[in-house]
């Protein structure tokens, strides 16, 4: 019959109207919140999502998964009496295997001997030539830069990062990335347990 | 005085500034009005349009702030979304489409190609930033936005509307020459012409040899 | 694997032509190098003596320090095995010429203009030399080693500005024209006169007919893009119409040339990864995997077992969103506005969540190392898959089936509208679904297997008509396989590291050269690399399906109506960022 396979198209169109009002209903019945809510956004990013799709950006916003990247961040802990004490030092490896070229970083001296400590004066970003790849968070040896979970971040000129506008404290980064950040300090931690056992092993030696 | 207290109903306007209430007031319905419905021009460049795509669509669904409606012609269109790489080669019939676009309209960088050579800076057929031409009114880093930054770029970009006056916006303005937001079209040279800068280069050029 | 050219064919070829062509006898090269002038006679034997009918990549490399440019063309049997490289060598002093293969192979014909404009090789005997990525008038050739560009910082990456002393500037300020341009000396842009593409007309102008039975027609041209809503991007098509029919048809591409392969051969090896992503945007993964085989052939190192699977399942998930969105956007093109296209971006979010979770990114997703993969696939992410590729996936695709296979309207849209026959498609080096709608299985997960497709069970997606409707049925076809590879995939899957290598940014790489190619969603994905022992490559060359699939454009479009050239070209799953890279 000429028609029945326009039928049968129309069939799954109209299937899928009615499938946000069965979808909603059900979620009425069971007293629970589609929208709005944790569970109902990720319900609708799993398999069994049907009917309305849509995650209501400003109001509502995708659950974003933990290695999510966006434009890189550097990472200070505090310290005391609220000193930053920023976690780079300053070896260059990010702007190194950086593809675009996109980190700058001027190395500090120190004042008296003119010999380079692990600090850095001045690190650039340039966020208009990032290509958010993430190597330099991949490759950093002291998680001292990590790629941000912020997006929204739009203006009304061009985005160029110094210091000040990169530096974020480790909370925040314990707040975005929580597993990256118990494996970094469980190494971390290890690290410096290693190192102390060596010591206190060597010590009696000499 | 904020906007915010002049609207409200039992607020006594003052009599010389009245005229200027009856502005902020049309200014808010004129406002709502076109943040509402900027219809943004279909056109897309590289990867970018993707993710604008996506946009579109049902998960993220631009339609909710009235800029579903993609236009292919820029006659329609309020606001280009420059989405993706701008190259020398295609800089000159970005020009034309911006310049058929009528009054009121925005200038949307999205990605970093777009606002500033993005990755591909260095190379010789990339444009360093739409905004060399243009007058870009946001930026939208990352590479590429998601969805949900395009979107919070759109919102800047409302934000910017808002703050428009009808008053002194230069489309209605009699005085301001018609062509206020012609930019002549760039010719393809040995390399990319602009001719804003034609006495810029012929000296550049020159002093080249000098030196 | 792929193996060299197996022994029996060097006897061949060059007991065939003593004195005509070598080996090469280069360490970490194979192939064999022949005569300039005998090229044309050598190639011919090769497509009809030895059976090697697909010639799928023609490029250049300028050996600036041995004085000499190359030209490279691999050629490929539609039947599988390993290939054969041959290759020309001429002196660097201009002009360089090499004479034209588009006679034997005419899949030769735009990578000819491509070398020809990018460095500068003359081609003698090409129809129609122009330049193709570039604009005609631009000064000299790009990809030439003694070419600097305008924004020129350093001969490699890293940069030595950025680190100790990295005081940031922008490279407009390091720029007299505060832009990256550069112009000839005294230059007077007043008195440049535009060329306005009066070569491309002319190219067009040999279809042009006068008149019949006394009467004079014209021909019309017509330019389609680089902003049409239809054409995928910033692709521009020059048309001539008989009436309604197209007689004469020139692709205009280059509008998204961002320089790729120059960008690459200033990069590292590893920082080539990222950029490849945005070769294909639709299938970072696939590209990621392209480069990877290619760079580890040369590296001569093995990939983790977990890591081949890893790799698999991305690429067959990246397979499947492509076609999907291949489906929605055809039936865009067609005029069926927006449903299926919405339907198939739902899909292709969910598949785009699960690339997010493995590597941060949706779209770009830089997700593959030399040896492996940069982090392992967790678990949840692994029962999101299977929930996808078990429960949800085959069921979509036939909803999809269900929405348009026999919708009338569709089906006598596209039944029986030609795209393309097995034999021209040969001819001009088609491959992916277009050629496997044609009737050639010509699959190289089968044909010249990759990492570990061979343990898999399925089969090669094949129709034999070639027409539009075959066209669109075989991509839900491959969307069935690859769900059926991605079942077993995602059972089998070992546990055991995700790298065989150690995390370095720095990658040694032995001299010597690599194709490598994979079956990307388009069609044949193949990079050319060519190393010299430093940390980055000597030459980086990209031979995407999109570029060379467009060389068949003309013999499709040709005949048929204007109002299927929009079709025919969604056909063609054209992708610019690809296509111009």
């Amino acid at each position: 019959m000429y028609g029945k396979g326009i039928l049968k198209g129309l069939s799954v169109t109209w299937k899928r109207f009615w499938d946000t009002y069965l979808d909603d209903i059900s979620w009425m019945i069971r007293g629970k919140k589609r929208y709005h809510s944790e569970e109902g956004i990720k319900h609708r990013s799993s398999k069994n999502t049907r009917g309305i799709f849509t995650v209501q950006y400003p109001e509502e916003r995708l659950i974003l998964p933990e290695e999510a990247r966006y434009v890189p961040f550097l990472v200070y802990d505090e310290g005391a009496e609220g000193k930053k004490e920023v976690r780079c030092t300053s070896c260059g490896i990010c702007a190194k295997v950086c593809p675009p070229q996109c980190i700058w970083i001027v190395r500090s001296n120190d004042p008296n001997t003119g010999r380079p400590i692990p600090e850095p004066t001045e690190f650039y970003i340039d966020a208009d030539i990032c290509m958010n790849c993430g190597f330099c968070a991949e490759y950093c040896p002291f998680d001292a830069i990590i790629m941000d979970h912020d997006f929204e971040i739009a203006s009304y000129s061009r985005n160029v990062y110094n210091m000040e506008k990169l530096l974020k404290p480790a909370s925040y980064y314990k707040s975005i990335r929580p597993e990256n950040y118990a494996r970094n300090e469980a190494e971390r931690k290890a690290k410096e347990a290693a190192k102390a056992a060596k010591a206190a092993g060597a010590a009696p030696a000499s | 005085m904020e906007n915010e207290k002049l609207s409200l109903p039992q607020y006594d306007i003052p009599e010389d500034i009245q005229n200027a209430v009856a502005i902020t007031t049309l200014d808010r319905l004129y406002n709502w009005g076109r943040r509402s419905s900027v219809w943004p021009l279909m056109f897309g460049l590289a990867c970018c349009a993707i993710e604008m795509i996506a946009a579109q669509a049902g998960r993220y669904d631009m339609a909710r702030f009235g800029m579903e409606v993609m236009r292919p012609t820029p006659r329609q269109a309020d606001m280009m979304l420059v989405s993706g790489t701008v190259t020398k080669k295609m800089v000159p019939a970005i020009i034309r489409l911006y310049n058929q676009m009528p009054e009121p309209k925005y200038v949307v960088a999205m990605g970093a190609c777009a606002s500033g050579g993005g990755p591909f800076k260095e190379g010789y057929n990339v444009v360093a930033g739409i905004d060399k031409f243009l007058p870009v009114d946001v930026y939208i880093p990352g590479c590429p936005p998601t969805p949900q930054a395009l979107i919070a770029g759109m919102i800047k970009l409302q934000e910017k509307i808002d703050k428009q006056s009808i008053k002194k916006a230069p489309w209605y303005n009699k005085k301001v020459k018609e062509d206020v937001n012609f930019v002549p079209v760039p010719v393809l040279g040995p390399d990319l012409m602009d001719p804003r800068r034609y006495e810029e280069i012929k000296a550049a050029a020159a002093a080249k040899e000098g030196a | 694997m792929m193996t060299a050219p197996a022994s029996t064919t060097t006897i061949d070829l060059t007991q065939r032509f003593p004195g005509v062509v070598t080996p090469d006898a280069r360490p970490g090269y194979s192939g064999f190098i022949v005569e300039k002038d005998k090229l044309v006679e050598v190639a011919t034997a090769i497509r009809d003596e030895l059976g090697f009918d697909l010639l799928t990549a023609v490029t250049g490399v300028d050996y600036l320090p041995e004085n000499k440019m190359e030209v490279v063309y691999h050629a490929y049997k539609t039947t599988g095995g390993p290939g054969l490289v041959f290759r020309v060598q001429v002196p660097r002093v201009d002009p360089v010429e090499v004479p034209s293969l588009v006679h034997v192979y005419p899949s030769a014909d735009l990578q000819e203009r491509e070398a020809w404009d990018l460095l500068g090789i003359k081609f003698t005997g090409h129809p129609d030399l122009r330049r193709i990525l570039m604009w005609e008038g631009y000064e000299g050739h790009p990809l030439r080693k003694d070419w600097q560009e305008p924004f020129y910082e350093e001969e490699v990456k890293p940069f030595k500005s950025r680190w100790p002393d990295g005081k940031f500037f922008m490279a407009e300020d390091r720029n007299p024209f505060k832009d990256n341009l550069k112009f000839p000396q005294n230059f007077d842009p007043e008195k440049w006169i535009p060329e306005n593409d009066e070569m491309l007309y002319q190219s067009l102008k040999r279809y042009t007919v006068k008149s019949e039975d006394g009467m004079t027609t014209d021909r019309i041209v017509v330019n389609m893009g680089p902003q049409h809503p239809s054409t995928h991007g910033v692709f521009r098509a020059a048309l001539t119409l008989d009436g309604e029919t197209i007689v004469g048809l020139k692709p205009v591409v280059g509008y998204l040339h961002r320089n790729h392969d120059k960008i690459g051969e200033r990069n590292t090896f590893l920082q080539n990864m990222p950029f490849t992503d945005r070769l294909d945007y639709f299938n970072s993964m696939s590209n990621n995997f392209g480069y990877a085989i290619t760079v580890e052939k040369l590296m001569k190192i093995p990939v983790a077992e977990r890591a081949e699977y890893i790799r698999v399942i991305m690429a067959e998930l990246s397979r499947i969103q492509n076609h999907m969105v291949f489906v929605g956007m055809l039936l865009n093109d067609l005029g069926a506005m927006y449903t299926p296209a919405l339907y198939a971006f739902e899909e292709r979010e969910l598949i785009l969540d699960i690339f997010e979770a493995v590597s941060g990114s949706r779209m770009m997703c830089n997700y593959f190392r030399f040896g492996g993969v940069v982090r392992d696939v967790p678990d949840d992410v692994l029962q999101k898959i299977k929930d996808l590729v078990f429960d949800r996936l085959p069921g979509k695709t036939d909803e999809f089936e269900r929405l348009l296979s026999e919708n009338e309207v569709l089906v006598s849209r596209l039944k029986g509208v030609k795209v393309v026959d097995a034999e021209t498609a040969v001819k001009y080096g088609v491959t992916g679904p277009v050629l496997r709608a044609a009737g050639v299985p010509y699959d190289l997960r089968r044909a010249d297997p990759y990492s570990v497709y061979d343990r898999f069970d399925w089969d090669v997606a094949v129709r034999h008509n070639g027409d539009m409707y075959d066209n669109y049925l075989i991509r839900i076809d491959e969307i069935r396989q690859s769900l059926r590879i991605l079942q077993q995939a995602v059972k089998t899957i070992p546990q055991g590291p995700i790298n065989s290598q150690k995390p370095q940014y720095q990658v040694r790489v032995p001299a010597g050269e690599s194709y490598g190619r994979i079956e990307s969603p388009k069609g044949e994905l193949a990079f050319y690399v060519v190393s010299n022992g430093k940390p980055n490559p000597w030459r980086y060359h990209v031979r995407p399906a999109s570029f060379v699939n467009i060389t068949c454009l003309e013999q499709m479009c040709i005949g048929t109506k204007i109002a299927d050239f929009v079709a025919l070209l969604g056909m063609l799953d054209i992708v610019m960022g690809e296509l111009d890279r």
